[in-house]
């Protein structure tokens, strides 16, 4: 039975556009003149800088999203960005610093600084992981039914957990302050760089986790288990250049340990690290990224049909 | 007049897997690839395969409304998802010049937690527009929906009515080039898909390109320039929606607007009588197969008697889409009480006007004689023929001014007496 009537125009609460104003028609003229090429995939992988930057603005309110939908609902808000952090590093502080006599570093950092100096790039790298590699199947419905570049998914979700780093970080210059472990010197400018070391790194991760969450759903079981262990491997609750020279050489291959031992040094005057290790970490990073990105964009085209 | 659509060989392909078990687990995945590898599960390749579109070539000129029917799985669906670029083709390519926008996209996005107004710039961004764009329409947007009270309140405490109401304000106000309109897809009860199609009828006129994927005959019938058909992912049907409705038709039902029997041989029936043809009466002005609602509907039959015998006399049963029986009807004339003479007879029901609801019906013919207590059957065809019943919407059947949805399988016309003031 049809269920729709056929109602003259006339009839029709329509919205009537206002009269074309000279920038309306300017407007029109170009949007007219915008033609849209569909074709196959292609077949070798890239980023699409071009197109990405057409829909900046869609990444930005994808971004604005998530931010302000973040704490909606809880009692302690935004708060939770500095309470996760210094909760945690509590918890390391004590276990590991009184009971287990970590080692704090050749330059015998003060042991909490140290170890928030840890936790915050660990935490910022561990929300990225979690939102990157569940972007596409979180956002399931704007995938089946609006075209953008999928890879704004995994890219807004590193950037949303920036927010939190930032709120934390004031509690680090804090403890920086109490201990007296301020930056000697202008490396603290290098800072930000191994935080986007972080932020390269799990991004690629995040290509190739979300790409292979479309189909295999067991992405979501692994992420916290590779999350458990990783801050063990990167020396979040030790200095990595206290522990045998051979194992440095092993947790390189590892760009967070490279990260973690990087900011120290930008922020706390720890021991400068080791430039080789660095290099591989910054390598890995980089495979990390272009492969991950090869992933997510040769199985990009089927994501609508089988996520 | 330039082209605003234009797709030269579009294909695509589905691995059946795809279609059926959305997503397995790794492990299925591993073993699948394990048995494959050790040859224990040969892969009949091209069984595997669907092609949801084959070969699809067509042309959208500037300021058409073009509508594009088949039936389920005909790859209607996939067209449109690989014109709104949702899904990329597996071979072919199309051209788009302007704007893209599609009634698909109605509420997309919207986050539960978000304000009416938060959700706006958000749902806009989704859509396309600029932020200068929903800054200008914002206000319009708002007085549209009507929600103007609760714009600043989660739309998680929206009744679902405002909720789709905001929804559609933003998407009304996109002002695309190019709409795409999935009738089968789009959600929403009757109202709102009363306000699409007005919407889309309102773009039409407007000079804008409209493609419009639909099951409503009468819909396509009425709002568009040109319809193509598809089956099995091709076009097999490209012309004034009319005829290509009036073909489908035909193929569609097992019965088209008419059926006729060459022979008496081949006619169905038994030694007494046979059916020679059924047919339904065109309309004045309607496509064969489309019938105004108001106006009475002609089913004529054509039936020979083959001999002497009993009297036999003319029977109808009307169904609606899902097989629900309307009513039965037969000729009670006296002439059918006396032993029916050899002949052949030519004999039309009239189901009055304003009486059978919009929609498809279905009508068997059957040339009976009474056996008490059943009717025996000594022809009879069962989806002999079958049409589309339409309201073209001025006001004055049984549904008056309201545009919504009115159910029932009948919808008479009655006569009210009123009593009250003035």
């Amino acid at each position: 039975m049809a269920s729709i009537a056929l109602v003259s125009p006339s009839k029709l609460e329509i919205p009537t556009p206002a009269p074309p104003t000279a920038r309306d028609v300017s407007e029109a003229a170009e949007r007219v003149d915008r033609l849209v090429v569909i074709r196959p995939a292609r077949r070798w992988p890239h980023l699409d800088v071009s197109e990405l930057w057409h829909f900046r603005e869609l990444l930005a309110r994808l971004v604005w999203r998530d931010v302000s939908v973040r704490y909606k609902q809880t009692f302690f808000g935004v708060a939770w960005a500095v309470l996760v952090p210094v909760l945690t590093a509590a918890v390391y502080v004590v276990i590991f610093g009184k009971f287990a006599q970590f080692p704090a570093g050749e330059k015998n950092t003060a042991y909490p600084s140290l170890v928030l100096a840890g936790v915050l790039p660990m935490q910022y790298f561990a929300s990225s992981l979690t939102a990157s590699g569940m972007s596409l199947a979180a956002n399931l419905q704007l995938v089946t039914k609006v075209y953008f570049p999928r890879t704004l998914l995994p890219l807004g979700a590193v950037i949303v957990p920036l927010i939190d780093f930032l709120v934390g970080l004031p509690v680090l210059i804090g403890l920086m302050w109490y201990y007296d472990t301020w930056p000697n010197g202008p490396q603290f400018l290098l800072g930000p760089a191994f935080i986007l070391l972080a932020m390269v790194t799990v991004l690629g991760l995040g290509f190739l986790l979300s790409a292979i969450n479309v189909r295999y759903r067991d992405v979501r079981y692994m992420i916290p288990v590779f999350l458990q262990v990783l801050p063990l491997l990167s020396g979040v609750m030790y200095a990595v250049e206290a522990i045998p020279t051979k194992w440095q050489w092993v947790l390189a291959f590892n760009p967070m340990t490279a990260v973690i031992a990087g900011w120290r040094w930008a922020m706390l005057d720890a021991a400068a690290p080791n430039p080789g290790q660095t290099a591989i970490g910054v390598g890995v990073a980089a495979l990390l990224f272009f492969g991950g990105l090869a992933v997510f964009r040769s199985s990009e085209p089927r994501f609508a049909d089988t996520i | 007049m330039s082209i605003a659509i234009e797709a030269v060989g579009l294909s695509k392909k589905y691995r059946l897997g795809q279609m059926t078990a959305a997503y397995g687990t790794l492990r299925e995945s591993l073993s699948h690839a394990a048995k494959r590898a050790t040859g224990r599960e040969h892969v009949a390749k091209e069984k595997q395969e669907l092609w949801a579109l084959k070969d699809v070539s067509f042309e959208v000129p500037e300021g058409q409304v073009l509508g594009v029917i088949g039936r389920n799985g005909a790859g209607k669906s996939t067209l449109l998802k690989v014109l709104t670029r949702i899904t990329t083709p597996t071979s072919g390519r199309v051209e788009i010049r302007g704007r893209v926008g599609s009634l698909l996209e109605v509420g997309t996005g919207f986050h539960p937690e978000l304000t009416g107004r938060e959700n706006i710039y958000l749902n806009g961004a989704i859509l396309g527009m600029k932020r200068r764009e929903i800054e200008e329409r914002f206000d319009d947007m708002v007085e549209f929906s009507g929600v103007e009270k609760f714009i600043d309140t989660p739309v998680k405490r929206y009744s679902s009515g405002m909720y789709v109401r905001l929804a559609f304000s933003v998407a009304a106000h996109l002002e695309p080039e190019i709409m795409l309109v999935d009738e089968v897809l789009s959600v929403g009860d009757a109202e709102f898909q009363r306000r699409c199609l007005g919407r889309m009828e309102e773009l039409g006129s407007a000079g804008r390109t409209v493609l419009f994927v639909s099951h409503q005959l009468s819909a396509i019938a009425q709002l568009c320039d040109r319809a193509l058909q598809i089956n099995a992912g091709r076009i097999v049907q490209d012309g004034p929606p009319a005829e290509v409705i009036a073909n489908y038709l035909h193929q569609t039902h097992s019965a088209g607007v008419e059926r006729t029997w060459p022979s008496v041989e081949a006619a169905p029936g038994d030694d007494l009588v046979r059916i020679m043809s059924v047919r339904v009466l065109p309309h004045e002005g309607m496509p064969p197969g489309i019938m105004d609602v108001r106006s009475p509907i002609g089913i004529e039959i054509v039936f020979r008697v083959l001999e002497w015998g009993k009297p036999v006399f003319p029977k109808i049963k009307v169904l609606d889409r899902e097989s629900t029986i309307a009513f039965n009807a037969m000729d009670t004339d006296e002439r059918w009480h006396a032993n029916s003479p050899p002949g052949e007879y030519t004999v039309t029901a009239w189901i009055p006007g304003n009486l059978l609801n919009e929609g498809a019906v279905s009508a068997e013919v059957a040339i009976c004689s009474i056996d008490f207590p059943k009717l025996e059957h000594h022809a009879a065809v069962y989806e002999a023929v079958s049409f589309e019943v339409l309201d073209s919407g001025e006001g004055d059947t049984a549904r008056g001014v309201f545009g919504g949805q009115w159910r029932g399988v009948v919808r008479p016309l009655l006569d009210w007496s009123v009593e009250g003031p003035e």
